[in-house]
């Protein structure tokens, strides 16, 4: 890894480049390494390229055998004792079994209905909010920005929370999941120093024309905040979609159980799953049961971020860092 | 209310556009009936966000005068007797509230030491991957567990390291038995803080290789031709870039000591008793939502968020006296 390797190649690089250890070299050093960097050593290569496999294969290799194991059939899991590691004989019963309705099917629903009311109406929040505190020196700018700020700080507490969803009478509705947490303080300041990066001048024109805030905001705002608003938008729908503690404080009511709620109970903690077949054990070969079904119910808790996650990634580092480096 | 007056030049500081206090046109020359006028629509806009602000965040501050009641949910807040510092009293008297402050603050030093520094570390080289495809692709896949659901990442440990697991059943082939991570009190601290590695230490990486990537290549350059080898360049050009993100983070990360992975432990609490996964937040949980002692744990939550408010602030100051820029500054 050290700088050692100088020695053994020629400094200067232009006699014959052809020979076999000046395209040894170039092949070393890549394409993109800059003229001034040593060349590399192959040891310190091998060990990097061995770590990134490692750290990749960390990532991957369980979602495989999760995946794997969800499209097995009982066998390959007796065989195995316990997650498939080795494709066996695939079938996809275990789906068909918790998607034709139940517990599971109706948990996915509940789930996405969530997701999707949830994330329109904290986005839509969020980005009013952030255009409305974009203007310093606007009507009460410093006093509302403080009613958001304060909230970073210091959280109200769990007691109190459930003390007043529970006095408005929001025990088993679904918007105790949703309004507690509708705004994000964090959120709404992503999205308003981004507003605020907007060059002025642009927005100005708009005004001479004859443009109000609300105008500025949808034709010129948010067609060059694309990338933020999906970033957020993201981080809003991945927290109803992955939220479980809520539901356990606020719904009682096990049929309306969000999709999370129903893995923690039936697939974590192994309660038997009523008439689905989680939890159950059933010899019989070919049958789907246990393993496979709660698998698959992982799977499905898992598909909709993966559907979703490679549409907004390569937004990360343009909408989070405006965020992330407040300071 | 002190932790009001500073925070708001971090919002113009974050504003990275125009410099706030300068651009802005002088407040006091025109009236407020005549600003209000002309910024009606920026208050509508941001009305819905303050209300719902209002109602979920600000009257459960209110709420917390239940801990200085005998809280009845039958008789309601308005009604029920204010009883002093009676609850305060029983919390610093409770050992079980003594053994969560002490197992929370034990969680926070253990992964402050084993969990903080593998982010640089992977960013550091993930850095150094030149080939910008095969780059962007590792990114893709470590930032993907910090997506999952704590009950997958829990769950999918189980599977693998729990007593039926992928591990247990290949010790079992090999003659070993009664392995099972899940349910073992003295490996709880590793386990949980591989979890949060996995799940996040990817996502981590995010802010350090954004700060690596401002780093101008000229000092490399100039560095080299200056006789600096890889380790010395690492050493004066590439960690005194991170410091700052590095100092913010440890600041937020003190701020949130008394916070440990609430969902992620209440996921395991049962598994593996009480005695090591019994934290901070959970006690609150489970002794006033679970055992209905209301006021007792109102009074533990408020003392925890005030601590922790206490922490950010002393946190800050001292980033302030060491000469960073920390989260906020004085206005």
């Amino acid at each position: 890894m050290t700088a050692q390797t100088e020695k053994h190649t020629p400094t200067p690089p232009t006699p014959r480049p052809s020979t076999r250890s000046a395209r040894y070299r170039a092949l070393l050093r890549g394409k993109n390494r800059p003229v001034w960097e040593e060349d590399p050593s192959p040891l310190g290569l091998l060990v990097k390229g061995v770590a990134l496999l490692l750290i990749v294969g960390t990532v991957l290799y369980p979602l495989y055998t999760v995946v794997l194991t969800s499209l097995s059939t009982q066998a390959d899991i007796t065989r195995s004792g316990g997650l498939v590691t080795v494709p066996g004989s695939l079938s996809l019963s275990a789906y068909t079994q918790i998607l034709s309705g139940g517990i599971v099917t109706r948990a996915t629903i509940v789930s996405i209905g969530i997701t999707v009311v949830g994330t329109v109406l904290s986005t839509t929040v969020s980005v009013l909010a952030a255009y409305g505190l974009s203007r310093p020196g606007s009507f009460a700018h410093r006093p509302i920005l403080f009613v958001f700020l304060i909230t970073m700080f210091f959280g109200a507490g769990l007691i109190p929370t459930y003390l007043l969803v529970s006095n408005l009478g929001l025990i088993n509705s679904y918007w105790s999941l949703i309004l507690p947490g509708a705004v994000s303080a964090f959120n709404v300041l992503i999205l308003r120093a981004f507003f605020m990066g907007i060059d002025r001048s642009i927005m100005d024109a708009a005004r001479i024309d004859g443009a109000g805030d609300w105008r500025i905001l949808g034709q010129i705002v948010l067609p060059m905040s694309k990338a933020v608003v999906a970033v957020v938008a993201l981080f809003y729908g991945v927290g109803y979609w992955n939220a479980f503690f809520n539901a356990m404080l606020y719904i009682n009511d096990n049929a309306k159980w969000p999709l999370q709620l129903v893995l923690r109970s039936y697939v974590l903690q192994g309660v038997t799953l009523p008439g689905s077949g989680v939890g159950q054990v059933d010899l019989d070969d070919g049958a789907v049961t246990g393993l496979p079904v709660k698998m698959a119910v992982m799977v499905l808790a898992i598909i909709p971020i993966l559907v979703v996650y490679p549409m907004v990634q390569r937004h990360f580092t343009k909408g989070v860092i405006f965020g992330a480096i407040k300071g | 209310m002190s932790a009001a007056t500073s925070p708001v030049s971090t919002s113009s500081r974050a504003a990275a556009g125009p410099p706030s206090s300068a651009s802005s046109p002088p407040r006091h020359k025109v009236p407020w009936t005549t600003r209000l006028k002309r910024d009606r629509s920026l208050l509508i806009m941001v009305a819905p966000a303050v209300l719902l602000l209002a109602v979920f965040a600000y009257v459960p501050m209110l709420g917390n005068v239940v801990a200085w009641q005998d809280y009845s949910p039958y008789v309601g807040i308005l009604q029920s007797p204010f009883v002093g510092w009676a609850n305060f009293e029983r919390i610093f008297t409770n050992p079980l509230f003594l053994d969560a402050v002490l197992n929370t603050l034990i969680i926070t030093a253990f992964q402050l030491v084993f969990f903080f520094p593998v982010p640089i570390v992977l960013a550091l080289l993930l850095n150094s991957v030149l080939t910008p495809g095969l780059r962007t692709t590792i990114q893709s896949i470590v930032y993907l567990p910090h997506f999952f659901s704590w009950v997958i990442v829990v769950t999918i440990f189980q599977q693998i390291f729990g007593g039926a697991g992928l591990v247990a059943s290949r010790l079992r082939e090999a003659g070993y038995s009664g392995f099972d991570l899940m349910t073992n009190p003295d490996t709880f601290l590793l386990l949980i803080t591989a979890q949060s590695v996995w799940k996040d230490a990817g996502w981590g990486i995010i802010i350090f290789l954004a700060a690596l990537a401002t780093v101008d290549p000229q000092l490399y350059e100039a560095s080299v031709v200056d006789g600096a080898g890889r380790w010395r360049r690492m050493w004066h050009v590439t960690l005194p870039a991170l410091r700052p993100v590095i100092i913010l983070l440890l600041i937020l990360r003190l701020g949130d000591a008394l916070t440990v992975g609430f969902e992620q432990l209440i996921l395991q609490r049962g598994a593996v008793g009480t005695e090591v996964a019994e934290v901070l937040d959970t006690f609150v949980y489970y002794q006033g939502v679970v055992n209905g002692d209301w006021a007792f744990a109102a009074a533990a939550g408020l003392v925890k968020g005030l601590v922790s408010l206490a922490l950010v602030l002393g946190a800050n100051k001292l980033a302030h006296l060491v000469g960073e820029a920390g989260v906020y500054q004085k206005a």
